[in-house]
């Protein structure tokens, strides 16, 4: 509260941010409050404040990613778990900034409607989730089944309902604020609700397309600011003035191979290339199943650029691999864009951290501003170029549709097959 | 002094002030109506003018109907273009914000992106069979969300780029009211052609459901109207509501009882690649056949029948109609409060008498969701070649185990005969 009292007379200044003042010292006087935990105060006490500061990301970095390393082994449901608290406290990251910045606390009922609409839409993304995958486990259960035929019908209704109370909670002297706040809101759930949905999806692939794709861009941002801090030079990007291109091209490099290796070390074991399977049986998820063949050794032929250079003629390497040069890619020449938004977005609204809910880091949102681009990338090229559309979904929808419809069907997939040998004319299969 | 109380005011979104942000809107009335209705007074003249100019808008959408599908679609897309240029202007007024660089440039590609994206969707699966005949085309249906996915990054990062220090936060800003904008009007105006794909009476009726509410819930509230209804629009009455709704039931029923008639309005439009045109030929779906149904104990002493020959969508219009008058209103006191949040009293000035595009596709926006819904949830299953596509795209494993599990339902449904040879 004390930081909006000073934005508020930051405000009356200009419509644009006012460009005599350095950047976040001197206008602002309310430095952040300080997380850090008591035990770590204390033993840094006798270090300098840089090297303090050093220390503390250090070991919050440390403890990130082993957290990391635990939840991943604990299994998909964990994770599925984890991916949603860290949407929600996104979101409630956001829709505080937005509070802050539109002083609008004592609006009617907008807190309710903000949760209400992200309760509605996660239900609508869930319950879309969840009829693919839990297919033969919601056909069982009636009430199951009914809320998943009628799914899209009841997710609009909900959110009509959102919508309506919207409308009659339009206040005469607010109209601004509330459409404001309303807006804020859509973009908020627009952001962070569809990406946390996709690499839910990505998950349920395999955990090797959730892990490699989330690493790529941690190794990138870790990486990026070494090669910056040691030899950086040429800045970036205005936006960013601490991003250099030593760190960007360094970190690039240092990423493709990061990937490279990571992916190498995890097409090993099934359970990270497997899909996410849930056995109806025994009501749990399951990773098992037969590697497909982008998880499977292969020999390739190394072009003869490199030959001289590395000293072998062929080598072997899983499929999945050159995918992953893909990621990497990706993480490392695009991710950093959705860093330089949420940096534009920062300094836009006069915030130095989206919160402070990680010492020497900010908020959650800090950590993640680059991961959104890479979940709908990954995504996305999982949908183009490695898989097509799920058999069971489609066989599912095959089973609702009339019979004139279904023998209309079965009859061009037979010709199909026929035509292409791969069902014999005269076989009955 | 004055300056920077002006400039603080601006920022000041605590509270709505009364001074305009806008000038008021100029009269584009054409100048053939002004003479003519010259000699009336000024209320007077406003009723013709915007008696006249509705008149002139139902002509020309029956016009368009009768044209064809083809055409409908063309219209829906200069619409959405045309509202989503007006709340884009809206959006410089409020900001000031016309010499933002490339901003322009930026609403427009992000538009064409989206756009891209819909379309080849949609539209491709329509065209399935003129599809499969072109190489390049399949090359474009296969990467389809690839490609959109690259365009629309590709603006995200000029966005980025565009990034100029002083000018931040009306940035981001923009941007955000574009997405918005993107979201309201893109998605509404493909889920109305796609809509409109599954036979056009499912276009008709539900717009003319809003538009007839629209003007008899305003003659009611003119003859009847007592009870202000809702704060933000105060000329709405009960009386106007509950007449309007009774009167657009009422002509749900009977507009539907007609169009059901009609092969061209019932039928799914398809395209036929061979004469390169759009059909509506095929059977009636059961749907459009007319039924016996038992009237009520209630409604028999009314009227006077034991039973009632109706075509079972005249129930479905019940529901559409239903859905207009208590739900769709809720679409204009939306754009009321939008109007009155960043006081301008219409969206544009493209309609004399009416105001802009959007005033008059307010209601609709809710609408056309509520019946894509609609259909999906309780009138058709999943697209049936779109389905086919899907399965064509499989792997060979996965199409000859997808086989065996199909012949086996067929089997056991008793649709397909077991035989000896396959």
């Amino acid at each position: 509260l004390q930081e909006s009292e000073s934005e508020n007379k930051l405000d009356g200044e200009t419509a644009s941010d006012s460009e005599s003042k350095s950047e976040f010292s001197g206008s602002s006087p309310v430095p952040t409050s300080d997380d850090t935990p008591e035990v770590l105060n204390r033993a840094l006490s006798n270090l300098s404040s840089r090297w303090k500061n050093w220390w503390v990301r250090g070991i919050l970095t440390l403890a990130m990613i082993t957290f990391f390393f635990i939840i991943i082994y604990l299994g998909p449901m964990v994770l599925m778990t984890i991916v949603m608290c860290v949407q929600i406290k996104c979101f409630h990251e956001i829709i505080t900034i937005g509070y802050n910045v539109y002083h609008s606390y004592d609006l009617p009922w907008f807190r309710t409607l903000s949760w209400y609409f992200l309760l509605c839409v996660n239900y609508f993304f869930y319950g879309e989730t969840v009829t693919d995958y839990f297919f033969t486990l919601v056909q069982r259960e009636e009430p199951l089944r009914i809320l998943s035929k009628y799914h899209r019908f009841i997710s609009f209704a909900l959110y009509l309902t959102g919508f309506c109370m919207f409308v009659l909670s339009l206040v005469k002297k607010h109209y601004r604020l509330q459409f404001y706040m309303f807006g804020w809101t859509h973009v908020t759930l627009l952001i962070v609700v569809t990406q946390s949905h996709l690499i839910i999806h990505n998950l349920f692939e395999g955990m090797i397309w959730f892990i490699v794709p989330i690493s790529c861009v941690i190794c990138n941002d870790i990486m990026a600011y070494m090669f910056g801090f040691f030899f950086g030079r040429t800045p970036l990007i205005k936006l960013s003035p601490k991003k250099t291109w030593e760190g960007f091209i360094g970190g690039f490099f240092s990423t493709v191979l990061f990937g490279l290796l990571l992916s190498y070390v995890m097409s090993g074991y099934r359970c990270f290339t497997c899909p996410v399977e849930f056995n109806n049986d025994t009501n749990s998820f399951t990773v098992d199943c037969e590697p497909s063949e982008l998880f499977q050794l292969q020999e390739y032929n190394i072009p003869v650029v490199l030959q001289s250079v590395v000293g072998w003629k062929t080598v072997r390497m899983y499929p999945f691999q050159i995918h992953s040069i893909a990621l990497s890619t990706f993480a490392s020449l695009i991710g950093p864009f959705g860093g330089f938004f949420a940096s534009g977005f920062k300094r836009a609204f006069k915030i130095k951290d989206f919160a402070n809910t990680i010492p020497g880091h900010g908020g959650i949102m800090d950590r993640f501003d680059c991961q959104y681009l890479m979940a709908t990338f990954v995504n996305v090229y999982i949908a183009s170029f490695i898989r097509g559309p799920n058999p069971s979904k489609l066989i599912q929808q095959f089973l609702t549709l009339r019979p004139d419809q279904q023998l209309h069907i079965f009859n061009t997939l037979k010709a199909h097959l026929v035509d292409k040998g791969i069902l014999g004319s005269l076989e009955d299969a | 002094e004055a300056d920077l109380e002006e400039r603080l005011h601006e920022l000041d979104l605590r509270s709505d002030s009364d001074i305009p942000d806008v000038p008021p809107p100029t009269d584009s009335t054409p100048e053939i109506l002004k003479r003519a209705l010259s000699g009336l007074s000024a209320r007077w003249k406003n009723w013709w003018i915007r008696g006249i100019l509705s008149l002139a808008m139902i002509s020309g959408f029956f016009l368009i109907i009768y044209l064809g599908s083809f055409m409908l679609m063309l219209l829906v897309l200069s619409i959405q273009v045309k509202c989503y240029h007006e709340i884009i202007t809206i959006g410089y007024r409020v900001y000031h914000s016309y010499d933002l660089p490339w901003f322009r440039s930026l609403s427009w590609y992000f538009l064409l992106c989206v756009n891209y994206f819909f379309y080849g969707e949609t539209v491709a699966d329509y065209f399935a069979t003129f599809v499969q005949r072109r190489e390049q085309l399949q090359f474009l249906i296969r990467y389809h969300r690839f490609i959109s996915f690259a365009l629309y990054l590709t603006g995200f990062c000029m966005f980025v780029l565009s990034l100029v220090k002083k000018h931040y936060r009306l940035q981001f800003y923009m941007f955000a009211w574009t997405h918005v904008t993107l979201l309201i009007t893109v998605t509404q105006s493909h889920l109305v052609i796609q809509n409109l794909f599954e036979g056009m009476i499912w276009f008709l009726v539900p717009i003319s459901s809003v538009i007839c509410n629209d003007i008899t819930a305003y003659i009611f509230g003119f003859f009847f109207g007592r009870t202000p209804l809702i704060k933000l629009s105060p000329k709405k009455t009960w009386e106007g509501f509950i007449g309007g709704f009774f009167s657009t039931v009422v002509f749900g029923f009977i507009f539907s009882y007609f169009l059901a008639q009609h092969q061209y309005f019932v039928c799914p439009v398809e395209y036929n690649s061979e004469t390169n045109r759009f059909v509506t030929e095929c059977e009636p779906s059961e749907l459009f056949q007319m039924k016996k149904y038992s009237v009520p104990p209630l409604l028999q002493a009314v009227l006077g029948w034991e039973t009632v020959n109706m075509y079972p969508f005249q129930m479905h219009s019940f529901a559409l109609s239903t859905f207009a008058s208590l739900i769709g209103p809720f679409g204009g006191f939306f754009a009321s409060g939008f109007k009155r949040a960043f006081k301008i009293k219409d969206f544009a000035d493209t309609i004399p008498g009416h105001g802009g595009i959007m005033d008059r596709f307010d209601c609709q926006y809710l609408m056309a969701t509520f019946v894509h819904v609609y259909i999906t949830s309780f009138i058709r299953g999943p697209n049936p070649s779109k389905l086919l596509k899907q399965l064509l795209i499989l792997q060979p494993e996965q199409q000859l185990s997808v086989y065996k599990t199909l012949k086996s339902h067929l089997v056991e449904k008793g649709i397909l005969q077991p035989s000896l040879r396959g």
